[in-house]
């Protein structure tokens, strides 16, 4: 092959490899993601790490998530109040909010939250357990690292978030309820009945459903790049910094996809 | 009992087993020597299959360790890592009996923690420990409770790292009188990686040297001395001179 040719086409090897290494990724990805499923069903189960799971994916998360939800909600009425205003539609603010809430931000909101507080956190345990071969001890003890590490972190994500995705849109909406009536002159009795009346069945079911979708993604990419951690120090910051983007951008991929298959008809 | 054949395994370009042939009889002690860095870890990894080897057979009672039935087979292994690697979010007593809180050998809690701090107790640490966390243990003592864990099951087939690394002299004595102990009362077949040649002398029914990837000499404690290989001698003798390449 001449100089020339090999220059130009060295370029698109390159995008080329890079393309193949992607789909490996999300191949093996993929088939972790199964067999971490498959040993959900399967015994022997282990229910005091699940518990572990359940308080540090659940409950210790609750602050974080209450909090972000409550400055987003209150954030987000006074803005649609200030865009209302300019074709005098502020009084929708309580229905804005609430479809606003419980449809993406909320769902996004805890997800990205459960993203930076759990996914890092389970990563580096996970990374560290690896690089002081703790996962090789594990395994001397005829114990499935997959089913005791892996499981029941998957099976709180999938169980808890969904809870406090629907915790945050409780919180969101309180919050844009305080703004609006505390300084936007919304009567209380009204702006409630106002958001019940609005939601439908739909925009909760999807807001839960997102939750699952996210914590499986989250507690999923947490294990994942841990289990897949190189050594020293550095291999566990690798990991958990991996982990962390990983999660955070399928959860915001996921979300698109799953706003499109709920409301996009 | 444990048979190994031809055992390659190199990580990236760099070779680290080179064809390792080794064999240990059933009730037999082996203490394996060999300068740092040279795979003795990996290898006792290879026999458990956590690491695979690149080509070789390893063999256990004449079958075969990757078509045995993983969970019987690790069911009869104990092993005590270089690092020690215990579970740091578990107390030392859960650590020890890890193996007889769950799975197959799964008993009442209270008899597994007495179960424990027996063991605790044999590797010279007192029913204080039980309760704290691994990271509240000295370098030395998270040795033992490693070693505790590792005999707590009673297996068949025991694997020590470098089981005295670390501890004072007296300790690393007591430390070889327990694994002699578990020889010969408990019938164990042990594997040991040291690289104190009193150690060797005290647990060693056969040694067996590797280096440059493969096994350079192997054969009863007895002969050792009087091997007349210089890579051997030199190693015994810890002299900075001989055929073994130092870098200075
Ligand atoms: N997981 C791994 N990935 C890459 N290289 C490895 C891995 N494990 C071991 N090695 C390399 O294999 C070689 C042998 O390592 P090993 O831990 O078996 O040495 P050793 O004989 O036990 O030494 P020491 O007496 O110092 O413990 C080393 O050069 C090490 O860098
Ligand atoms: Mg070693």
């Amino acid at each position: 092959m001449s100089r020339a040719l090999y220059r130009l086409s060295a370029p698109l090897a390159a995008l080329g490899r890079s393309a193949l290494g992607l789909l490996a990724a999300i191949g093996r990805v993929t088939l972790y993601a199964f067999e971490a499923l498959s040993h959900i069903f399967r015994p022997p189960f282990y229910p005091r790490e699940f518990a572990a799971a359940l308080l540090n994916v659940g409950w210790l998360s609750l602050p974080v998530v209450g909090l972000t939800a409550l400055f987003t909600g209150g954030a987000l009425a006074l803005q649609i109040h200030a865009g209302g205003e300019r074709f005098s539609a502020e009084a929708v603010v309580p229905q804005i909010v609430a479809i606003g809430i419980v449809r993406e931000l909320g769902p996004v909101l805890v997800g990205l939250m459960i993203a930076a507080r759990v996914t890092s956190s389970i990563a580096a345990e996970i990374a560290t357990m690896r690089v002081t071969e703790q996962i090789d001890a594990l395994v001397t003890l005829s114990t499935h690292p997959m089913k005791y590490l892996t499981a029941p972190r998957l099976l709180a994500g999938l169980l808890v978030v969904p809870a406090l995705v629907a915790v945050g849109d409780v919180i969101g909406i309180y919050g844009g309820f305080l703004v609006s009536t505390g300084s936007l002159g919304f009567a209380p009795g009204s702006y409630i009945q106002n958001t019940w009346d609005f939601l439908t069945r739909a925009d909760i079911a999807s807001s839960l459903a997102k939750g699952a979708a996210f914590g499986f993604i989250a507690t999923l990419m947490g294990c994942y790049h841990g289990m897949q951690s190189g050594r020293g120090a550095q291999g566990v910051g690798r990991a958990t910094k991996a982990s962390v983007e990983a999660a955070a951008v399928l959860i915001l991929a996921a979300n698109f996809l799953l706003t499109n298959i709920f409301f996009a008809a | 009992m444990i048979e190994l054949i031809g055992v390659h395994k190199g990580f990236g370009a760099k070779q680290v087993l080179r064809g390792v042939d080794l064999s240990i009889a059933r009730g037999e002690s082996m203490v394996v020597i060999g300068g740092s860095g040279t795979g003795k870890s990996v290898l006792l990894k290879c026999i458990l299959g956590l690491l695979e080897p690149d080509a070789g057979r390893i063999l256990l009672d004449g079958q075969d360790v990757r078509e045995a039935e993983r969970d019987a087979f690790l069911a009869r292994f104990g092993m005590l890592f270089q690092g020690g690697a215990l579970f740091d979010s578990l107390p030392v007593w859960q650590n020890v009996a890890f193996r007889l809180l769950r799975g197959r050998l799964k008993r009442p809690r209270a008899e597994a923690r007495e179960i424990a701090v027996e063991k605790l107790r044999r590797v010279g640490l007192g029913p204080e420990v039980a309760d704290l966390l691994p990271a509240e243990l000295s370098g030395g003592m998270q040795k033992r409770v490693g070693l505790a864990r590792a005999i707590a099951a009673e297996p068949e087939i025991i694997f020590f790292d470098e089981p005295t690394t670390g501890l004072d002299p007296i300790m690393a004595g007591v430390i070889n009188e327990l694994i002699r102990e578990i020889v010969t009362e408990m019938g164990a077949t042990a594997m040991t990686i040291t690289h104190d040649m009193s150690s060797v002398r005290a647990i060693a029914d056969k040694v067996a040297m590797l280096h440059a990837g493969k096994i350079r000499w192997s054969g009863p404690v007895a002969q050792m001395d009087a091997s007349g290989d210089p890579y051997l001698d030199q190693f015994i003798h810890g002299r900075a001179e001989g055929p073994i390449e130092t870098l200075r």
